[in-house]
């Protein structure tokens, strides 16, 4: 949908460019109908050489008129037309207008036309809606739209589309789908009637009650008058959206309409052929209301369909029949909208493949609107397992593209697009061709380039080295663009893969050895030589004095964050390589060190040296003995990217292909679909950031903590089993399980649930052999949350034994409806190392259910009395799990409605009705769930008394299956 | 509202969603900021906060249409110039000053084409009978 249209001049000095035409101060004013007071107003002011005088000129009329309107002579309407239309050219050159507008209001009932639609105009544009004039207005309108003038009646309809307010919609939403749908309604009417009813729907739905007239709207898809049809097609399209069920017949009607248009010759449609095409904007309008349907389900229907849509693929190679780029443009607008159906059918494989073949020949078009629209297009085509081979062969034109396109958003284009047609078999040259072209890229895309290539390298990595190299090279030739993230995720899989740590150590030693080397290379080369330097230190030339003199003469350059790592590089060495030891005492010792204004160096500093003295030689091996694997999860760079695209760009960027083989290093690279954007998850990694640092001094502090928080944050994700969303989600229909596990440790749940009381009993399991420290089990209350946790749970021994299990009791009780679940957030130390990890606690809405057994006609009576739109949230979805009634009734009795038989007349169906039972309040729900086997489908309907509880419910129960 | 910048609206913008003055005067001066500095070998298109611009110049004239990111981009590259066929023949061989002068009535062609940020009506033909009566009345 359009939403602006903006239509200007860009700037003063154009017009007075040299070869402007100057002279011309004024067009002839055509016939008697222009008013000359405001041609000679607006050349005055063209003419004005600078600011100050146009200001003077604008002042002196706004003065003139302010006193023609308080002047005791009546004005007549012509003089009132011509002073409104002046206020509205001071306006639009952006000067405030504070008066005038009871004069336009006086317009409004004037019978002339062209008085009239100054008065409609100035209101349109310049009056808001808490106007004290607006039901003066609205009087007006009405009188027009009662007038049976078609002229007036567009006038008006114009306005309040225009306009689009609340209160005209209050107004007149229930008029005009009577004016839409009246038999006498002129064709001019209708449109502007359609039109307006769409705008008042989009701004207040709950305005617009569907009813009797919806069956007739989608008739006037067969309407004579084709500017009728396209004006209707938008507004059903916008119906449509939200009562899909109600406008169901138009996909027929629809379907016979694109028929006949596709099948016309280039000059059947007379006025509504552009350049040889018949009626291009009608048919794009067609194919995206179809758009909003799954495949149709008759098979004639679906048969004449997939005629128009081979008969447009057919069109897009017969000789043009015109060399105009009209032409060629309004045929493609309609092709690509074909191709954009054929997609979201994505069930066709002969017809999403010569989609595919039609789109290479245009990645090669002169037309570089042509070439962009083609890489945009195929972006979608190749996450359909159908035609991700056939994209998959165009690869070489599309880095070309990379290469060679002088639009730097074609390129960005190209680049989406070989980051969705990569897969393990073309992964190598993809990423060498975005290094490639990262040494070149444009500053504006680096970054988003930078992390495809850090996840496309992690994600289809053979051998470690391959990898490590890819990365080592992000960093070299785009360091400034190498964010945490992706420096973070290589120390992980480095630390996690014995078999590439002395390759990786061997690689960024010799990438240190460059004259100039990016920080983060500083970064990542002083964290791998203090945890692997060993490996590499039998070779002479890399022996520890070398690898040592070699960072330290990088360290007097960076910043302080680096040279912080550096000391921990430095005390590692100690360990590592007792020899270096005099050395880095003297350097620690040195006052640039000891006596640093930054407090964090100079704590360090001072921490290391004492450690090294007075330690032994077996306390400082275990302190700084080698770091323990990282727990596996999300890559944090991919939530990087998805946060970077926006929620509406993610389609191309999430990995929805279906790639069973696939293999993944760390496992943990899979987007998990519905985690919480996930804020820096590794943002204290290694501990270095500006925050102090741990207080405790090292000494007694145990291995971990010098470098590495093993896990902060949300995106800790356990190894084995599920993500915890998807635990959590998994919890909707069911009251006990595993919520959470990790290497280290397991959380159960058993709860139960009556009335608005609950009871939850958390079982906290270390899997290990080590005590836990500082355990301690929170439970938080974010945002909305109305539950309110009576819990005072036996203070829990802070101390968990290795293979213990300690429990944990939560008294529940729902106060009012929420919709954010209590977070559950669980810290204690392991081998001294601090854990954080916080969950979602599995208390949803629906657990307050109360079962409600009712029959047939009450629950028909019901589900009419809940009929307001606001009262219904529904979905329509994929299944995504095999569709079995059996599994389905077994999740619904555990969402918590009761499950009625013989309520529905098509037995496939599921009909329930419970009552959320909070203290405050009690919320009736009812819902249906239409399984369609054959598209693979559901759809979910909600109906409850409260609008957020119906989507809230909606929501979670469409996550179920 | 300040005169900073000396830019001059020329044709009044039609705005299909609620923003306040201000928010108008700045996404003017974003897309003219994007907008201007492209040649002929860019695309027509430009990615824009959330949406897109859909744009075609004529002269010294940008038109400009903003949509949804996932709406077709040659059908409204097409509405624009079917928008200004139709200007062309209304004003006979238009200029921009005749945009200027009739500005009042650019609004009218606007709404007869585009309503409620929908494209309302494609046929030239009609468009331009539909002006001339109403030219006729007075």
């Amino acid at each position: 949908t359009p939403v602006i249209q903006a239509l200007w001049r860009p700037r003063r000095e154009d017009y007075l460019r040299p070869g402007a035409d100057t002279t011309a101060i004024m067009p002839a004013v055509s016939k008697g109908d222009g008013m000359r007071g405001l041609a000679v107003f607006i050349s005055d002011i063209r003419n004005c050489k600078s600011k100050e005088a146009e200001i003077k000129r604008i002042n002196k009329e706004l003065a003139n008129i302010r006193s023609k309107f308080k002047g005791d002579k009546a004005l007549d309407g012509y003089s009132k037309k011509k002073y409104v239309c002046k206020l509205l050219f001071i306006f639009l050159l952006g000067h405030d207008i504070d008066f005038g507008h009871m004069e336009a209001v006086n317009l409004l009932s004037s019978n002339k036309y062209t008085e009239k639609q100054i008065g409609y105009l100035f209101i349109s544009v310049l009056v808001n809606s808490n106007s004290e004039l607006i039901r003066l207005i609205n009087n007006a309108i009405k009188n027009d739209l009662a007038s049976r003038n078609p002229t007036f009646m567009c006038l008006a309809l114009h306005c309040i589309a225009n306009v689009g307010s609340r209160e005209m919609g209050e107004a007149f939403a229930a008029d005009i789908p009577r004016i839409l749908v009246a038999g006498d309604s002129m064709d001019s009417v209708k449109q502007s009637a359609a039109l307006c009813l769409l705008r008042l729907y989009k701004a207040s739905p709950d305005l617009v009650p569907m009813g009797e007239w919806t069956a007739r709207v989608v008739h006037l898809l067969n309407d004579q008058h084709m500017g009728v049809v396209t004006a209707a097609v938008s507004l059903i399209t916008c119906l449509c959206k939200k009562n899909p069920d109600d406008f169901k017949t138009c996909i027929s009607l629809a379907v016979s309409r694109l028929s006949r248009i596709v099948s016309s010759a280039s000059t059947d449609l007379q006025d509504y052929t552009y350049y040889f095409v018949p009626a291009p904007w009608l048919s794009v309008k067609l194919l995206r209301l179809l758009q909003c349907y799954p495949p149709p389900e008759d098979a004639a229907v679906k048969g004449r369909l997939v005629e128009c849509l081979e008969t447009v693929l057919n069109k897009a190679q017969e000789p043009p029949k015109s060399k105009k780029v009209q032409h060629s443009n309004a045929k493609n607008a309609i092709l690509f909208e074909t191709i954009s159906l054929i997609i979201h059918y994505d069930s066709e494989p002969n017809l999403l493949v010569r989609a595919c073949n039609q789109l290479g020949q245009f990645l090669q078009h002169r037309e570089t609107n042509l070439r962009y629209l083609a890489l945009e297009s195929m972006c979608t085509l190749a996450s359909s397992e159908f035609s991700h081979e056939a994209v998959k062969t165009h690869i070489d034109t599309v880095i070309n593209a990379l290469k060679t396109e002088r639009d730097v958003s074609v390129r960005q284009r190209a680049a989406d697009l070989l980051y969705a047609m990569c897969d393990r078999s073309n992964a190598k040259q993809i990423v060498s061709e975005m290094l490639r072209y990262l040494e070149t890229a444009d500053y504006a895309i680096r970054e988003e380039i930078v992390l495809k290539v850090a996840i496309l390298a992690e994600k289809y990595a053979v051998d470690y080295s391959w990898y490590v190299d890819t990365i080592l090279n992000l960093i070299r030739i785009a360091g400034d663009y190498v964010s945490e993230e992706v420096w973070y995720r290589v120390l992980q899989i480095v630390t996690n893969r014995d078999d590439v740590q002395g390759y990786a150590a061997k690689t960024v030693f010799e990438a240190l050895q460059a004259p100039a080397c990016h920080e983060n290379m500083v970064k990542v080369g002083g964290y791998i030589l203090g945890e692997f330097g060993n490996l590499i230190a039998g070779d002479p030339r890399s022996s520890p004095p070398v690898q040592f003199s070699l960072l330290h003469s990088k360290f007097h350059l960076c910043s302080v964050a680096t040279r912080a790592l550096l000391l921990s590089t430095y005390i590692k060495f100690i360990n590592l390589f007792p020899e270096t030891k005099a050395t880095i005492q003297g350097v620690l010792r040195a006052g640039s060190q000891l006596r640093n204004a930054d407090v964090e160096l100079q704590q360090r500093a001072v921490e290391y040296l004492t450690l090294s003295s007075v330690a032994s030689t077996d306390v400082l091996a275990t302190v700084l003995e080698e770091m323990p694997p990282f727990p596996e999860r999300e890559s944090s760079i991919l939530a990087k990217l998805k946060r970077k695209k926006g929620p509406g760009a993610a389609s191309a960027l999430d990995d929805g292909r279906r790639d069973p083989s696939s293999n993944d290093i760390n496992g943990g690279v899979e987007p998990t679909p519905s985690t919480v954007s996930t804020p820096s998850p590794s943002a204290d990694l290694l501990g270095l950031r500006a925050a102090p640092p741990p207080a405790a001094p090292p000494a007694s502090a145990g291995a971990g903590n010098l470098l590495v928080d093993v896990f902060d944050g949300p995106a800790a994700q356990p190894s084995l089993g599920p993500t915890p969303e998807e635990a959590f989600l998994r919890f909707v229909c069911k009251n006990n399980g595993v919520l959470f596990e990790n290497q280290l440790l397991q959380i159960g749940v058993k709860s139960e649930f009556r009335q608005n009381l609950g009871r939850m009993y958390l079982f906290y399991g270390n899997k290990t052999s080590v005590q836990f420290q500082n355990f301690s089990p929170t439970v938080v209350h974010p945002g909305d949350l109305q539950t309110h946790i009576l819990s005072a749970p036996p203070a829990l021994r802070s101390q968990v034994d290795g293979g213990a299990q300690v429990q944990q009791v939560l008294n529940i009780e729902c106060l009012r409806d929420f919709l954010t679940p209590p977070l559950l957030s669980v810290r204690f130390r392991y081998g001294g190392a601090p854990q954080a990890l916080t969950l979602k606690l599995p208390v949803t809405i629906n657990k307050f259910f109360q079962p409600t057994e009712m029959a047939a006609q009450d629950f028909f009576q019901r589900w009419k009395q809940l009929s307001l739109p606001q009262q219904e949230a529904q979905k329509i979805f994929k299944a995504n799990h095999p569709m079995d009634a059996e599994v389905t009734k077994a999740k619904l009795l555990g969402f918590g409605s009761a499950l009625l038989d013989n309520v529905d007349p098509n037995p496939e169906n599921f009909v329930g009705a419970g009552i959320i039972q909070t203290k405050a309040l009690q919320v009736g729900c009812l819902l249906r769930l239409e399984p369609n086997a054959q598209a693979q489908m559901y759809r979910l309907t909600l109906r409850t008394s409260k609008e957020s509880v119906s989507r809230h419910l909606c929501e979670l129960l469409a996550q179920q299956f | 509202m300040s005169l900073h910048g000396i830019r001059f609206i020329l044709i009044q913008n039609r705005w299909y969603m609620q923003f306040d003055d201000d928010e108008k005067q700045k996404l003017i001066e974003e897309v003219h900021a994007v907008v201007t500095v492209r040649d002929a070998k860019h695309t027509n298109f430009v990615e824009f906060r959330n949406f897109k611009i859909i744009y075609r110049r004529y002269a010294g004239l940008y038109f400009c249409i903003c949509v949804d990111v996932n709406d077709n981009n040659l059908a409204y590259l097409e509405a624009i110039h079917n928008f200004v066929e139709v200007l062309n023949e209304y004003f006979h061989n238009v200029c921009e000053l005749d945009l200027v002068f009739n500005f009042y009535k650019v609004y009218t062609v606007v709404d007869e084409m585009f309503l409620a940020g929908e494209i309302r009506e494609t046929s030239q033909t009609k468009v331009l009978k539909q002006l001339l009566m109403l030219q006729s009345l007075e």
